[in-house]
Formats: C-alpha cells, structure tokens, sequence
C-alpha cells in the first residue's frame, strides 16, 4: 500500500494546485455570495470522514471475525484520519455559521452529531493508546459502533429540522458549482489514500518493532 | 465610605425618575436581513474563506509532518535493536 503514496502525493499535489484556481472561477451563490466557497473544502471533508468511518468500521469487523492484524492496522490508521478531517469539518463549518448564520455554534442536529462522531472516534484513539493489552479488541467494537453513528450524521438534516441545508440541496447545483465540488471531492478523496497509505506504513512498522522486541526477549 | 455610598444611592434615586419618563427603545419590528445591516455591523466573508483554507493547509502539513516523525522514530529504534542483536543492517 505504501508503494502508492508518491504517486497519490503527486496527483493530490496536482489537484490541491489547481483547486483554489477552480474555486475562484466558479460563480458565486446568491445568498451567501463569497463565505459559500468554503463548501468545496467543506463538503469533501465530510466525504472523506463517511469514507473513513467506512472503512474503519469493516476493517474493524473483519479484524474481530477474521482475527486479521492488518485489518486492525487499517482501522487504526482510519480512525486516525476521521478525527483529523473530522476537526477541519468542524471548523470549517463553524467558519461558514459564523458569516451564515451570525453564530460559531449552534446545538442543531446535524452539528451535534458530527461532535459526537468525532468525539467516539477520538476515544477510539485514546483506547488504543492507554487501554493497554487487549484494547485492539475494544477498539475494534468502537469502531463499528462509531461507524454505526454515521448514517445519523448524514441523514440528521432530514430526519430533524436543524438551519444545516438538507441532503439534497448538493444535488441542486448548477453544472458548474456540481463540477468544482467533484473535483475538490476527488482531491481530498486522493489525499485520504495518500495519508491513509503513510499512516499505515506507520502501524505496519510498529508492529514489526513489536515483532522484534519480542524475539530479542526470548 | 458610609456619606460615598449615601451620595451614590440618593444620585440613583433622584435621577430613577427621570430615567423613568424617557421613552423606552422601540422594539424592532421584524426580521433585518444581513444584507441590510449598516456597513459597520456587516461581517467581511474573506477572513472566513481565507481562515478555513489556511487552517486545512496547515493542518495538512503539520499532520504529514508528525507522520514523517513517527516513523523515523520507529525506524530508528527499530535500526538500534537490529544493532543489539547483531542482525545484519539491510
């Protein structure tokens, strides 16, 4: 896997460059004029945390079915990543209320469960590191509770009223806003597979150190 | 302090009165879009945008750089204990 991390760091290189330059030429949206450009960083940033929460949770139950150690290396890896990208989300929207809706936060649905996501995900973290032997497994079942939460983060816009636009408002967009937002998707999408390939290799490395310390043991 | 305090209670009732028949404030009827709001209370949306991007950026670059870091470390331990156990360097 991490044989593909210098060729997704050029094409996300690439992507990152030309992005901004795509966002500046894209028309502006009537209400909110310029603050709504933050939605393609923001948008994909949650595309990248379903991603994530994706393959965390089924990387998750393939580790506590299959007893796979390189499962468990990925949700590791993933969950890592949601809690990053999750942060930017947070704060990128929050940018956006700020303009948008004159508040930093606001307790809506929407926004109370992507904390409550990215906090689950940042006590996966904090179990692995601190629950000591054993906790890969803990963990494991965390990671498919948290992924479960998911599907309330995305549909939370539909099922309560909240001042968060719905689901279905992306599928509105002219050709060409729908257009700069796919290929901003696209980039955090190679962005996430470039990092998750590195953080990865970071856990494979462990564990090879783990491997070691146990031979020089016996 | 005692005549302090005396002269500040009976400044605060003798001008109660006054403050009493001003006319209140009106209330505002209605909803003022943002849009509408006098220049000086209108929030410019540039820092927002600018802030947001920024704040990915170096996010980004300070996450890829704990990433290097880590796994130099690991690598280097990883290097001592190999040194430790006389296997050869690869």
């Amino acid at each position: 896997m991490y044989r593909l991390f210098a060729p997704l760091a050029v094409v996300a290189a690439a992507m990152f460059a030309y992005a901004p330059i795509a966002i500046a030429n894209v028309r502006y949206e009537s209400t909110m004029l310029l603050v709504q450009k933050i939605f393609y960083f923001h948008f994909p940033t949650w595309m990248v945390v379903f991603a994530a929460v994706g393959v965390c949770g089924v990387a998750s139950l393939v580790y506590l079915f299959r007893a796979s150690a390189k499962a468990d290396r990925l949700a590791a890896a993933s969950a890592e990543l949601i809690v990053i990208f999750g942060a930017f989300g947070l704060v990128s929207g929050s940018f956006w209320a700020r303009k948008a809706w004159n508040v930093w936060w606001d307790w809506n649905a929407r926004l109370t469960t992507a904390a409550v996501v990215e906090l689950v995900f940042l006590a996966y973290l904090l179990l692995r590191k601190y629950g000591g032997p054993g906790s890969e497994k803990l963990a494991a079942g965390m990671g498919i509770f948290g992924a479960a939460t998911a599907p309330f983060l995305y549909k939370s816009v539909d099922w309560w009223r909240t001042l968060h636009p719905t689901t279905s408002v992306v599928s509105t967009l002219p050709g060409d806003m729908w257009m700069v937002a796919l290929f901003c998707t696209g980039a955090f999408l190679v962005l996430f597979a470039m990092l998750l390939a590195a953080r990865v290799r970071l856990e494979d490395l462990r564990a090879n150190l783990d491997r070691l310390y146990l031979a020089a043991e016996d | 302090m005692a005549r302090m305090l005396l002269t500040a209670l009976l400044s605060f009732a003798l001008t109660s009165g006054a403050r009493a028949v001003q006319p209140p404030t009106p209330a505002q009827e209605g909803f003022i879009p943002l849009s509408e709001l006098p220049p000086g209370e209108q929030l410019p949306a540039a820092p927002f945008l600018v802030g947001s991007y920024a704040f990915f950026l170096v996010l980004m670059m300070f996450y890829l750089w704990t990433i290097w870091r880590r796994i130099s470390k690991v690598e280097t331990e990883m290097k001592a204990l190999e040194r430790r156990a006389g296997v050869p360097p690869r």
